[in-house]
């Protein structure tokens, strides 16, 4: 406020009002339907809330890269045709690099040719990290989608229905709780062998219980309210009543749970790798990158420890997990408030 | 009002018949209990929400349930329109039996009888814009013409102009807007038959009157038969034709509504009413203030249920046997009540 502080008797002064401006504005009755019937979902408030989130966001921007840099690390084809040419890694991750050219050793150090260095076999370090984003990010996804959707579906069937079903069904769950989460898959690992397909079993066979417990849980709550009643008073059937009326509002919670869970998953094949358990010795699986420059942890070929080799591997997952875990507490938060905005913007 | 006005003739029956409801719900479920009852060989304890409740009801009439709250008002609703199965007791919907019908029937009674629940904010589905909430029973029930009865629903329910409200989610209604779809959903179907649970308890004070208004003009319109449940005797008195007050899962008072609001005869109707503010301080009357606690719904009381907070209690008879709801013969309107302070004419209900 430029205005002058008038110190004459009688005046009161109001700051912050601006004659002006009242006069200028829009007149409310210019106001009509078509101005104002914008309706925004639930999931649309979610997302604006999800964009004002920094933290959420970067994890959002490291995942997207994260993946991006994997699909297009190495070309792509599919039953003979290339679908992705693209080739970003320097070298292909699986070449034994002094066998083409002899300048380059084992466990080089970081250079302007190997930005990463090199290896226990002499590989290049960097295209192998982002070759191996493939296998990690999308078991991660693939079991995430696989666990969800059984654990949705057997958890609202348990809840929804009750009585012995539900003390039977819930049973199971707690048999499959009984067991650590990384024992049991590594054991079903090691009894089926290694590889991509085999940790995405293992992982869905351990996964989906938490999930149906959870929508179990949900759908316990949900199926109290009004709104199902009302909707089994006009006769619909359970399937109608389970899938459109309890799921969709026991998905929040779900969603939160998901977006962490890919980050427990990515783990948890990086630890069976670096057990042994995971992918073949050799695949650029950044557990199993992490496994074997194990040894050099304590002393390196030479006497000297080549950090590079296990601190790039290590680092990839950390940056990944991390993300995950950002956005699901973005999801959270997001889906959080607006469950209490809601709470505020009914009345009567 | 309450004779036969069916526009086909043909039922000689009432709309609906309840003879005898009970619903009781088991205490403790789960596995363990269950298991431990199992080898100590005891019973199950069951909460007797609704006990031996029967009345009829005429097409186009309406009748009030009234009771304080955990009387079995809502239990009582709710197996009206098979949301619950019913211990025991049988329902006649237009004559056939409810309780033994098969899926067609059953699909015949939810077009027919629907449910309006007391809270709006909790009875529509929040992820589900009105036209949606109102398209589902008529997809439900295959019905075509989905728009256009959707269209007439709403301008019924005096949501105007209906189109405005078909994309917009219940977060965006008011109170008064949202029960008007709930009312809207129940009518879109053409029923015959409503039940209202406390209609507008959960409305403000200044869209009430709205609220009810358009339920009166929907009972007179469709000739529906409703029944309201509600502890607002007012309400119920201003809404319906005949009353029905509860007392722990059993009718104890049943009639007319100005025979019984002008002219209460069991003591726990006369209590209710006493109750009921009247906005005048120069009305003085003789106060019934009830005494102790709605008794135990496990371990029901014996004899007449009432007992323990009567104040015409009048010995051991109260306490030993159960009265029945019957015409009395100090009485020649057409109230039934269950209480040995009055002779029976001999005439079971």
């Amino acid at each position: 406020m430029t205005r002058k502080i008038s110190a004459e008797r009688g005046r009161i002064q109001i700051s912050g009002f601006d004659a002006e401006k009242v006069e200028q504005r829009e007149p409310l009755s210019d106001w009509t339907e078509e101005s104002g019937d914008e309706t925004q979902t639930r999931w649309q408030r979610g997302w604006e809330r999800f964009k004002r989130n920094r933290t959420a966001l970067i994890g959002l921007a490291v995942v997207a890269f994260l993946s991006l840099v994997a699909i297009f690390a190495r070309p792509i084809s599919v039953m003979g045709t290339t679908v992705q040419p693209f080739s970003l890694a320097p070298y292909d991750p699986a070449a034994i690099l002094y066998l083409q050219d002899p300048s380059i050793g084992v466990y080089d150090p970081p250079s302007s040719t190997n930005w990463m260095g090199t290896d226990a076999s002499g590989r290049d370090l960097f295209s192998r990290l982002l070759y191996g984003g493939r296998y990690s990010i999308s078991i991660g996804f693939i079991v995430v989608v696989i666990t969800a959707s059984f654990g949705t579906i057997y958890g609202a069937v348990s809840g929804y229905y009750g009585g012995w079903t539900d003390e039977i069904m819930m049973r199971i769950v707690d048999t499959i709780f009984a067991f650590p989460f990384l024992v049991m898959a590594l054991v079903i690992v090691a009894m089926l062998g290694g590889g991509y397909w085999q940790l995405v079993l293992a992982f869905s066979l351990v996964g989906w219980a938490s999930y149906a417990r959870l929508i179990r849980g949900e759908v316990l709550k949900v199926k109290e309210n009004e709104y199902v009643m009302a909707a089994k008073a006009l006769g619909a059937r359970d399937k109608s009543v389970i899938f459109r009326h309890i799921v969709p509002n026991a998905m929040p919670p779900l969603l939160v749970v998901a977006s962490l869970n890919v980050g427990t998953v990515v783990i948890g094949v990086a630890a069976l790798g670096f057990l042994g358990f995971g992918m073949p010795p050799g695949s650029a699986e950044w557990g199993t990158m992490l496994d074997q420059t194990r040894e050099t942890l304590i002393q390196g070929p030479d006497g000297t420890i080549p950090w590079w080799a296990t601190v790039f591997p290590g680092m990839a997952i950390f940056m990944f997990v991390m993300a995950m875990n950002m956005i699901g507490d973005g999801i959270n938060d997001a889906l959080d408030a607006q469950e209490t905005g809601a709470g505020q913007q009914g009345g009567a | 009002m309450s004779d036969a006005e069916s526009p086909d003739g043909a039922d000689e029956n009432p709309l609906l018949r309840v003879e005898g409801l009970q619903k009781h719900f088991q205490v403790d479920e789960g596995l363990i209990s269950s298991l431990l009852r199992a080898t100590m060989g005891k019973e199950a304890d069951y909460v007797h929400a609704v006990d031996g409740v029967s009345f009829e009801l005429e097409r186009g009439e309406t009748l009030g349930l009234a009771g304080e709250s955990g009387c079995g008002k809502t239990t009582t609703g709710m197996s009206l329109v098979k949301l619950h199965e019913p211990t025991d007791g049988r329902i006649e919907f237009r004559g056939m039996d409810l309780t033994e019908s098969n899926d067609e029937e059953l699909d015949e009674f939810r077009r027919n009888a629907q449910m309006i629940f007391q809270d709006p904010f909790e009875s529509l589905n929040p992820r589900m814009t009105v036209y949606d909430t109102l398209a589902e029973p008529l997809r439900i029930h295959d019905i075509e013409n989905e728009t256009a009865r959707i269209r007439r629903a709403l301008e019924f329910a005096e949501l105007q102009p209906p189109d405005q409200y078909f994309d917009q989610y219940p977060h965006e209604l008011s109170g008064g807007q949202r029960q008007r779809v709930a009312i809207a959903r129940a009518l879109v179907l053409d029923p015959d038959f409503v039940v209202a649970d406390e209609p507008v308890s959960m409305l403000d004070v200044s869209l009430r009157a709205g609220v009810l208004s358009l339920m009166e003009r929907m009972t007179e319109e469709f000739n529906l038969s409703v029944v309201y449940i509600s502890h607002d005797l007012s309400l119920l008195r201003h809404m319906c034709d005949r009353l029905a007050i509860m007392y722990m899962g059993e009718i104890v008072e049943k009639g007319a509504t100005e025979d019984i609001i002008e002219n209460p005869q069991h003591p726990y109707t006369r209590s209710l009413i006493n109750a009921v503010p009247v906005p005048d301080p120069d009305v003085g009357r003789e106060r019934v203030e009830l005494a102790g606690e709605v008794g135990d719904a496990i371990d029901v009381p014996s004899g007449c249920r009432f007992h323990g907070r009567c104040s015409e209690y009048i010995g051991d008879i109260c306490e030993t046997e159960s009265p029945s709801l019957e015409r009395k013969a100090e009485f020649d309107d057409d109230r039934e009540v269950a209480c040995h302070l009055y002779d029976s004419c001999g005439e079971r209900s």
